[in-house]
């Protein structure tokens, strides 16, 4: 789908009519409030915006939807962060006792960014990305999704596009939300395999045993690998990438790489040869996985331990504006992960055009009104439901639901729990 | 802690109980009665055993032979328990001491960092140094039930554990015995990958189970020191008990540069020169500013000039350095007289209740009187962003190598370490011999290996004797009926290294 011109210069008139007819408000405050189960979590949650002219506050909070819904309306902020559960309410917090204000909880966040891939990949660098270095996008949600659900456990996972050059997963389960900042910096730890900055050359060394979760991920890598790196990469098929890949291999067996190399010109056959060297070298004794650890290294999920460590760490929230592309962060939903294409998620101005510009499925959409009237939202409410649901926002916020409403569970349970041990007394 | 007047049949049954077993989780605290000199020496003495412990970790790897030869002297000498034969009261020593301690270290997050650390490493040392049949007892005995798992989920499990850690690989799955244990409760191993996870649940072989332990003993501390907090008011207004707890709390066990005997040693004109060569890094920054800004603040002023005092300038010359320095800023002669002279002169014992002020040594540099926007005191490896740290230490020519090795003890939260390692480059030393605990110690070092030494060696020697003596003569008069005069002995002693603000 293609999305009208986004010129960031639009934004002041753009932002009020998102934030009055678009912004899922309804669901957002569902989330944040996970169901009532504790009290004052949604009261107690810290959102930090940036205004216009690059102004910067902190320490927001609200006590209900509506005065969320009436603040973000004045201040129309062009970014939107959210961060921890306080033990009291942010926006007071300067009249706290100091050393009483906590943070307390927060979800466990992950940020996989575009250009902590620089080194390699070739397509693009820095803030650019394009359709052939997003598989790495897609390879770090397989592996990470994975991880966090089979390794550790966790159920309640929102993977969200940034709205530029990356992706964001948020944890949502109550074990999750209850961490430890050593905790959080543990699970980051043992999700990360590229070690090293602008001076190391090899980032990943695999040692015997190789565990179960780098057996896992390989696996993942391995799908992609042949039409991400050979192909889309071409990491075997120029010189200097070519010599990037050997510097990554023992020196012996680099010096008859690059013999094989001179005859040898097609990308898929030079890898079988490195496959097979790496076979030749294995020992009883001394085990070589450099053809895994080149694998690892061109794809494997880079994660910024830091974003993940802090309790109090403030992250970009879902269905924010980018402020440079205009692109709104949607949910992505995983059944259809490797169709999912960052150039067809709609930007601020599509969506406030569409507002206007009728949408083929209006028609749907007004039969489900006229016949929710058993409905008792206002009239304006009404209005807002339909206003998103005619543009194509819609089916994010419809994958937003799914979402919640596989929380809800867990919620209703809960409440049920209290209200049994109320009754005992 | 508990001071009942009888002890029933229970609690000596129960103490019977708890001093056989060779380690402890540290859950029950002590219900006798003690003398206040035994309170006052088992703390001490803990205290030193916990240092000890503290300089090993950062200059042995831990758990390496050195290490464990070193601690295991330093148990011995402290008269802590150790190895085998009749251990009851040491054990008790170590029980009584471990609570007094936390009433001690309780109090700011820093303490608590810091006795924690401490604890979890001896604790971790002398839990490995169990044998096997101990090790189960000990984890009976404190409910770690974690369950094992059984043979056939093992069976399903087989080659996911054994290509998960170096120990299931090396003994056979079947033969050991693996734990399920959650995995917030066996962080380390998570971080570093060295156990099977799925579904939030971690399986240990059994001879890992050491870390389970160790996090388990660092959780219950942390908790129990948090609770210990809310009642310390409590203890504090026991006036018996409030001065010593401080007094550990700031103690650094050592010499407190309270007399000096090179007074009139230091010409004004040398400090420039000896700022330079032998000041440690925090009042070389403390004179700095004062050259350049000809001004420093009271807890600068504080700071620097009890160290001044300290390496034997005399009122007299205190009194025309600071006057000198302050007149080239915006404080004319008039006003100096009036004001800063005053507190000067305070310093020096000449005004007010004429106490003679020591000058603040590491621990109280680190711990008190936080430096805020303006203020050049406190210790630049605790309080200085590291970065202008790093850009300091760059100017006063450190070595990049030199500079990481500081930035790495810094981030370690070893900043008196830091410090000798500044020390160690600054200097040219491989091993400083000493370890650091008062600025004004630092100087005395760095001047014997400057060359200056024979003077000052002297010196110290004769100033430890006689705080020596005094510390003994106070812990072995019994109170045996006046336990006011006792107590007059213990506070005396306290006031010539309790330092005031």
């Amino acid at each position: 789908m293609p999305s009208s011109a986004y010129d960031p210069a639009c934004l002041p008139d753009l932002l009020p009519l998102y934030y009055r007819r678009l912004f899922p408000f309804a669901q957002y405050y569902r989330w944040l409030n996970y169901g009532g189960v504790q009290k004052n979590y949604f009261q107690n949650r810290e959102f930090s915006f940036t205004l216009k002219d690059d102004i910067y506050v902190r320490y927001q909070s609200f006590s209900s939807q509506s005065e969320l819904e009436k603040e973000m309306q004045k201040m129309n902020p062009y970014k939107i962060d959210i961060g921890a559960v306080y033990s009291h309410r942010p926006n007071q917090h300067n009249t706290v006792k100091s050393g009483s204000f906590q943070a307390l909880e927060k979800e466990l966040v992950f940020d996989i960014d575009m250009t902590d891939y620089d080194d390699v990949r070739s397509c693009c660098s820095a803030a650019d990305i394009c359709s052939k270095c997003w598989t790495l996008m897609t390879i770090a949600i397989r592996i990470l999704d994975r991880a966090l659900r089979r390794d550790f456990g966790f159920h309640h996972l929102l993977w969200v596009y940034s709205g530029r050059r990356g992706v964001h997963c948020w944890v949502c389960d109550e074990a999750a939300r209850k961490l430890s900042a050593a905790a959080r910096s543990a699970v980051a730890e043992y999700l990360s395999l590229i070690k090293g900055g602008e001076e190391t050359v090899k980032k990943v060394m695999l040692t015997d045993p190789i565990h179960p979760f780098i057996r896992e991920s390989l696996e993942v890598v391995k799908h992609y690998f042949p039409q991400y790196a050979l192909q889309d990469q071409n990491i075997l098929g120029r010189k200097e990438s070519e010599e990037k890949v050997l510097a990554l291999v023992p020196e012996d067996v680099k010096k008859e790489l690059q013999e094989i190399f001179q005859e040898e010109r097609n990308p898929e056959r030079r890898w079988r040869h490195i496959e097979v060297q790496a076979k030749k070298k294995q020992t009883a004794k001394k085990r070589q996985y450099f053809e895994k650890e080149i694998m690892l290294q061109y794809c494997y999920p880079r994660l910024d331990v830091n974003v993940s460590k802090g309790v109090n760490h403030l992250l970009k929230s879902p269905f924010s504006v980018h402020p440079k592309t205009g692109r709104i962060s949607v949910p992505i939903d995983l059944t259809d992960v490797d169709k999912f294409d960052p150039f067809a998620v709609p930007t601020i101005s599509l969506i406030c055009e569409e507002l206007d510009r009728p949408k083929a499925d209006e028609d749907e959409a007004k039969s489900e009104d006229t016949k929710g009237k058993e409905n008792e939202q206002d009239s304006t409410e009404k209005r807002k439901i339909r206003d998103y649901k005619r543009t194509s926002l819609a089916k994010y916020v419809k994958y937003f639901d799914q979402f919640l409403a596989g929380m809800a569970d867990s919620w209703k349970g809960k409440l049920l729990k209290q209200s049994d041990l109320q009754k005992e007394f | 802690m508990q001071f009942p007047s009888k002890k029933p049949k229970a609690v000596t049954d129960l103490k019977a109980e708890l001093y056989s077993q060779p380690l402890q989780f540290y859950g029950q605290p002590p219900l006798e009665n003690i003398s206040l000199s035994e309170f006052e020496s088992f703390a001490v003495d803990r205290l030193k055993l916990l240092k000890t412990v503290e300089n090993l970790g950062v200059s042995y790897v831990k758990l390496s032979d050195d290490y464990k030869k070193k601690l295991d002297n330093e148990i011995k000498t402290q008269n802590f328990p150790h190895g085998a034969g009749e251990q009851t009261e040491k054990r008790r020593k170590d029980h009584i001491s471990h609570f007094i301690l936390r009433l001690a270290y309780c109090q700011t997050e820093d303490l608590r960092r810091w006795f924690i650390q401490q604890e979890v490493d001896l604790f971790k040392y002398r839990f490995k140094e169990l044998e096997c049949g101990e090790k189960l007892k000990f984890l009976h005995k404190n409910n770690l039930q974690y369950n094992t798992i059984s043979a056939e989920e093992k069976d399903n499990l087989r080659e996911k554990l054994a290509t998960s850690s170096y120990t299931a690989s090396g003994v056979k799955v079947e033969e050991q015995d693996f734990y399920k244990v959650p995995f917030q409760d066996a962080l380390d191993l998570v971080r570093t990958r060295k156990v099977y996870l799925e579904e939030g649940y971690v399986y240990i072989p059994h001879n890992e189970i050491v870390t389970i332990v160790l996090n388990d003993f660092r959780t219950r501390l942390s908790k129990a020191l948090a609770l210990t907090a809310r009642s310390l008011p409590a203890v504090h207004s026991d006036e018996r008990l409030q001065p010593l707890l401080t007094h550990l709390s700031h103690s650094y066990l050592g010499q407190d540069y309270s007399v000096q005997k090179n007074v009139g040693k230091i010409s004004l004109e040398q400090i420039d020169s000896l700022a330079g060569k032998s000041f440690p890094l925090c009042m070389r920054q403390l004179h700095q500013t004062l050259r350049d800004q000809h001004h420093l603040r009271h807890g600068g002023r504080m700071q620097y000039g009890l160290f001044l005092k300290g390496i034997g300038l005399s009122l007299e010359q205190a009194l025309q350095f600071w006057r000198m320095e302050f007149i080239r800023g915006k404080v004319d002669a008039d006003k100096f007289d009036k004001a800063y002279a005053y507190s000067i002169r305070h310093m020096f014992g000449k005004e007010g209740k004429r106490a003679d002020y020591t000058p603040y040594s590491c621990m109280k540099v680190i711990l008190s009187n936080p430096p805020s926007q303006g203020d050049y005191h406190g210790c630049p490896f605790r309080h200085s962003d590291p970065e202008l740290l790093k850009q300091k230490l760059q100017s006063y020519k450190v070595s990049p190598s030199g500079v990481s090795q500081i930035l790495e003890l810094v981030k370690g939260m070893h900043y008196q370490l830091a410090c000798q390692k500044y020390f160690e480059l600054t200097h040219n030393v491989e091993d400083t011999a000493f370890s650091l605990s008062h600025p004004n110690q630092y100087f005395t070092e760095s001047q014997k290996v400057l060359g200056g030494g024979k003077d000052v060696k002297r010196e110290t020697d004769t100033l430890q004797r006689p705080q020596e003596n005094s510390a003994a003569r106070g812990l072995t008069r019994e109170p045996a009926g006046d336990e006011s005069q006792h107590l007059a002995e213990i506070t005396k002693n306290l006031e010539t290294d309790f330092q005031d603000a």
